[in-house]
């Protein structure tokens, strides 16, 4: 069984603070969903919590394509979700799109069809 | 020229440690290249690495990329292999060969034997058990930062050096550690009682629990540890039990191989073994009957094996003097030689402040320096261990020896402090890397180097234990000019600039904002991280308080949001209580946002108002407007800014009173609130003397007599408690609102960003406060006013703002819209 993805729209870019991020009321598999925004525009989804303690990364301060949870520093890079220096773990990565302005999020579709 | 020879013979190093690889080093300087084919192997998978930081490493200062002494392109650039995690387990003497564990064979024209030590295990059960670790490489590193992330208790075993140092650390990692020592004495091998007794005093205030004349029985627990047993039947509970009671020689080679072992591998002055082609340096050997433990000797180990290796037979090794300190920040400890007189010929002399935690002592032998004890001010280490090394006649000295250069030498004609000119140029400056006086000299001039951290990155000098800081910058100043700036650390990883040096360029060069300053500072991130945007947010803040526009981005959450984050994601509204005052009206408030809002805990805090914890985000708008309606206000409880004003009943209504401490506090909180500062700020006024307010630990406090008002700055209670110094008393009320507005300004100007005024008037000094405030009365007007204007643009209340829509959207999640 191939897994498939349900692309959600959450919304014009515009609705992201540069250099920050928002969580969604969405969810996905029961965890709370961030999407960041780089200073150059690039954006990232990710599961909103912080693989030290599950602190909310979207409240984190984010430079470059860094964000540094706001409960115990732990930085943790945007592209792939890993914990940076000599932390380890990970917090997990939601494929992103942007079409005409808008940000779509893939999410995995439980049981083949759209839930 | 003619083809480049290739090398002659084979040198094998067992041994990928801290003496092997310097000692490679110094060979390729001396053209060793040349003549050895080099092989290198290590039993730990990793690169040569700098041993002493694994302290810094765990305590979260340095990461492990900072530490690697030589990368892999070292090794490739220098023609070495290396071998890692994969230890050499026979040596054959007869066919010059070695064996490694998987199966590789190398023969050798000379080996290098450099195995280091290993940690001591004492003979008691549990040791097997998940969760017990040592401290001696990164995997016991990783093992104990894994342990820090998921579990809460730890426990280490021994006081000495790297128990200290890795109870600090687990402790910064946010573990609750307890501490367990044989000895009465923490450190007892480098510290007399006294200073034990202040290190033991300055640890427990840092939360760490001392179970000294502790003899550990038995490591309890079933799957994996759950505590640690002592022999009087104490049982303390841990997740995580360090060993660090000390090293043993890593001799099982040698030993198998028949050379001439002891505690330690015998060598020679020359570093041979007992056989004359087979050398060892660093921890694994004994020299006269001596065994290592730190890195100063063997530097110069490295560079007699090295200068042996390609034929000096004249290079000798020999001992000098060895000091010792401890990496905890804010903890200066120092000790060299001698600890306590020998017998009744020795001289001791000490100097104690105990009120300021300080400690000396000196031990006298003959005329000379023979020992030396520090805590609390460890400036003169250095010196010290300069008059014992050289074998100084001190007798002309000895009544003013103990309190320090400055003074003993004052008179004499010599300048006051370290005399730079007067160290030899082989001077070991730093002993932990082993740099020498000529090297970092030579760094200053050919590179032109003129910050510490300049020097710290060019020659690594200074750059570990941070002992000889005090030396590398007095050779900067002798080098660069007299009077040249040595600016402080850099502000953080994107620059090399200290906060001092970025602050006046944002005046002098007019830059306003935060991509000009880095533009003028060519950062090396083009958004700067963490740890810069904030402070630069503030010192632009502070400077333009007219033009900037502030950078939410670049504040920590709870500075941006108006509120604290708690561990469960949700946040605590704390409004101000003027001076600690409430009334029925806004205890109803509370009462009925509490309600409304389920809140689940509303506490009195340390600061004299009241917390609503566990507010879930998308209500803190709602939640403040309802506050605002009985007129309750943010209390920027999050804020590097003014927090409480605490108060005691003064005058209106205790016996004692003497003024109307209450009100005063009241006045003081209404100038001050919505300010902005390099750190929080709390003040306090007490009545009278019995201080009630406990005004003597708050940044600034007001103690009120019958004459007027007593002024005191710079307290802290928090972590290293600081009791204020006094600052100057007035008569009324009009003067402590000016002398708080002019200092507040002051602190604002000058202080560091997340530094406290504490730790600020502990670097400047009370007498520089003195100077710019209560001397100079026109100085002390402008700064106060200059105050008054920037409070005239943060006035307002911000969660009033809030709750009527401005920044909406930081507070409501974003909604999810239709499926593609
Ligand atoms: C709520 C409160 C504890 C309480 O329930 O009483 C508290 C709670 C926190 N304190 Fe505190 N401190 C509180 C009074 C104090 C006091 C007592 C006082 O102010 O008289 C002190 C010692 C006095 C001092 O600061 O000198 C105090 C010394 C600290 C320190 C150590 C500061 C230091 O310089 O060593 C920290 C850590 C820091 O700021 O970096 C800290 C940090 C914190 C933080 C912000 C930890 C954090 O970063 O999340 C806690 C926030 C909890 C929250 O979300 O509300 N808190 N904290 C008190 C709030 C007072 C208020 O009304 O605003
Ligand atoms: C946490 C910590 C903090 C310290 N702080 C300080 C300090 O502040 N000041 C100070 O002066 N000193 C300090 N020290 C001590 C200092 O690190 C040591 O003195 C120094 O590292 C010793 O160097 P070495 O080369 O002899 O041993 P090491 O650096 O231990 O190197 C030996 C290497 O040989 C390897 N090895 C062993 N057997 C074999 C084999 N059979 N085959 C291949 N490889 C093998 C080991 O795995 C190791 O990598 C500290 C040590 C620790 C652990
Ligand atoms: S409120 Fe203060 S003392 Fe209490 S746990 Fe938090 S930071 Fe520590
Ligand atoms: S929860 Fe993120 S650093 Fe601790």
């Amino acid at each position: 069984m191939r897994d498939t993805l349900t692309w959600r729209n959450v919304g014009p870019l515009e609705n992201i603070p540069v250099r920050g991020a928002r969580r969604l009321c969405l969810q996905s598999a029961g965890r709370p969903v961030a999407i960041f925004r780089t200073a150059g525009d690039e954006v990232f989804a990710l599961i909103d919590e912080c693989p030290h303690r599950r602190g909310p990364l979207s409240e984190g301060i984010v430079s470059g394509t860094i964000v540094t949870c706001p409960l115990h520093d732990w930085a943790i890079e945007l592209c792939d979700g890993q914990a940076v220096g000599p932390d380890e773990g990970a917090a997990r990565t939601l494929p992103v799109r942007i079409i005409a302005g808008q940000i779509f999020i893939g999410l995995p579709t439980v049981g083949g069809g759209p839930a | 020229m003619g083809q480049p020879s290739r090398p002659l013979e084979d040198l094998v190093v067992v041994g990928n440690g801290m003496a092997g690889m310097r000692t490679i080093e110094e060979l390729l300087k001396l053209g060793g290249g040349r003549r050895y084919r080099i092989h290198v192997f290590g039993a730990e998978p990793h690169v040569n690495y700098n041993r002493i930081l694994l302290s810094s490493v765990l305590a979260g200062d340095k990461s492990l990329a900072d530490i690697v002494i030589n990368p892999r392109a070292w090794y490739e650039e220098n023609g070495i292999t290396l071998i890692t995690g994969d230890p050499v387990s026979r040596i054959d003497r007869q066919a010059r060969t070695i064996t490694s564990a998987s199966g590789r064979v190398v023969s050798y024209h000379r080996l290098l034997i450099a195995t280091g030590s290993r940690p001591l295990a004492p003979p008691i059960p549990g040791l097997e058990l998940p969760g017990v670790s040592a401290f001696r490489d990164i995997a016991d590193v990783d093992k104990m930062l894994a342990a820090a992330r998921e579990h809460r208790r730890a426990v280490v075993i021994g006081g000495g050096l790297l128990g200290l140092e890795a109870a600090w650390g687990l402790k910064q990692r946010g573990m609750s550690v307890a501490l367990v020592h044989l000895m009465p004495n923490l450190m007892e091998r480098q510290l007399d009682e006294a200073a034990g007794q202040l290190l033991q005093r300055d640890l427990d205030r840092r939360g760490i629990a001392f179970f000294t004349n502790g003899q550990t029985e038995e490591i309890l627990g079933r799957e994996r540890v759950e505590g640690v047993l002592l022999a009087d039947g104490r049982e303390i509970p841990a997740d995580l039990v360090v060993l660090a009671i000390g090293i043993r020689p890593n001799i099982d080679l040698a030993r198998q191989a028949g050379l001439e072992v002891n505690r330690g591998i015998v060598v020679m002055d020359d570093l041979r073994t007992s056989d004359p082609g087979i050398f060892a340096v660093g921890e694994c050997v004994e020299h006269r009957g001596q065994v290592f433990g730190l890195v100063a000797p063997l530097w110069d180990q490295a560079k007699v094996c090295a200068a042996q290796l390609t034929g000096d037979e004249r290079a000798l090794f020999s001992t000098r003097a060895l000091s010792t300190s401890l990496k905890i920040t804010g903890i200066d400890v120092f000790s060299a030689g001698a600890l306590t007189a020998a017998d009744a010929g020795d001289d001791e002399i000490t100097l104690r402040d105990d009120s300021r935690g300080r400690y000396k002592k000196i031990v006298l032998r003959d005329g000379k320096l023979v020992g030396a004890v520090l805590y609390g001010d460890v400036s003169d280490g250095p010196w010290y261990l300069q008059l014992m090394q050289a074998q100084s006649d001190v007798s002309g000295l000895r009544d003013r020896l103990v309190f320090g250069r400055a003074f003993a030498e004052a008179g004499t004609g010599k300048p006051p402090g370290i005399d730079i000119a007067a160290l030899a140029e082989d001077a070991q400056i730093c002993g932990c890397n082993g740099i020498a006086k000529s090297t970092i000299v030579a760094a200053i001039k050919a590179k032109g180097l003129t910050t510490l951290d300049e020097v710290r990155a060019h020659t690594k000098a200074s750059a570990s234990c941070g002992q000889c800081t005090g030396l590398v910058q007095a050779l900067l100043a002798h080098e660069v000019g007299v009077g040249a700036e040595v600016p402080a650390a850099a502000l953080c990883g994107c620059t090399r600039a200290g906060h001092d040096e970025i602050r006046q360029a944002i005046r002098a060069r007019g830059l306003k904002t935060m991509a000009e300053v880095r533009a003028a500072f060519a950062w090396s991130k083009p958004d700067g991280c963490h740890k810069c945007r904030p402070a630069l947010n503030y010192y632009l803040l502070c400077a333009w308080p007219e033009d900037y526009a502030d950078d939410p981005q670049s504040r920590f959450v709870n500075e941006r949001v108006h509120a604290n984050i708690q561990k469960d994601g949700t946040y605590s509204v704390v409004p101000r209580m003027w001076g600690g005052l409430t009334n029925p009206a806004e205890l109803r408030a509370i009462a009925d946002v509490a309600e409304r809002f389920h809140v689940p805990t509303v506490k009195v805090t340390g600061g004299q108002r009241l917390d609503l914890l566990g507010v879930r985000k998308e209500d803190l708008p709602a939640v403040w407007g309802d506050l605002n309606k009985a007129g309750l206000v943010s209390g920027h409880a999050y804020a590097k800014g003014l927090r409480t004003v605490k108060t005691c009943v003064g005058s209106e209504w205790c016996r004692f009173g003497t003024q109307d401490s209450t009100g005063l506090g009241v006045k003081l909180e209404k100038m001050c609130w919505g300010a902005w500062t390099p750190h929080k700020v709390k003040l306090a006024v007490s009545g009278c003397p019995r201080n009630c307010a406990e005004a003597t630990i708050k940044d600034l406090g007001i103690v009120c007599v019958e004459a007027g008002y007593d002024i005191v700055v710079g307290g802290n209670g928090g972590m290293d408690v600081r009791v204020s110094d006094p600052l100057v008393r007035v008569a009324g009320e009009a003067a402590v609102l000016e002398y708080t507005g002019a200092f507040l300004q002051l602190y604002r100007e000058e202080g560091r960003y997340l530094e406290r005024t504490a730790p600020w008037i502990a670097r400047v000094g009370i007498d520089y406060v003195k100077r710019r405030l209560v001397e100079d009365a026109d100085g002390r007007r402008a700064l106060h006013a200059r105050f008054l204007h920037a409070q005239t643009f943060v006035q307002s209340d911000p969660w009033a703002a809030r709750a009527a829509g401005s920044a909406a959207q930081a507070f409501a999640p974003l909604p999810a819209l239709a499926e593609a």
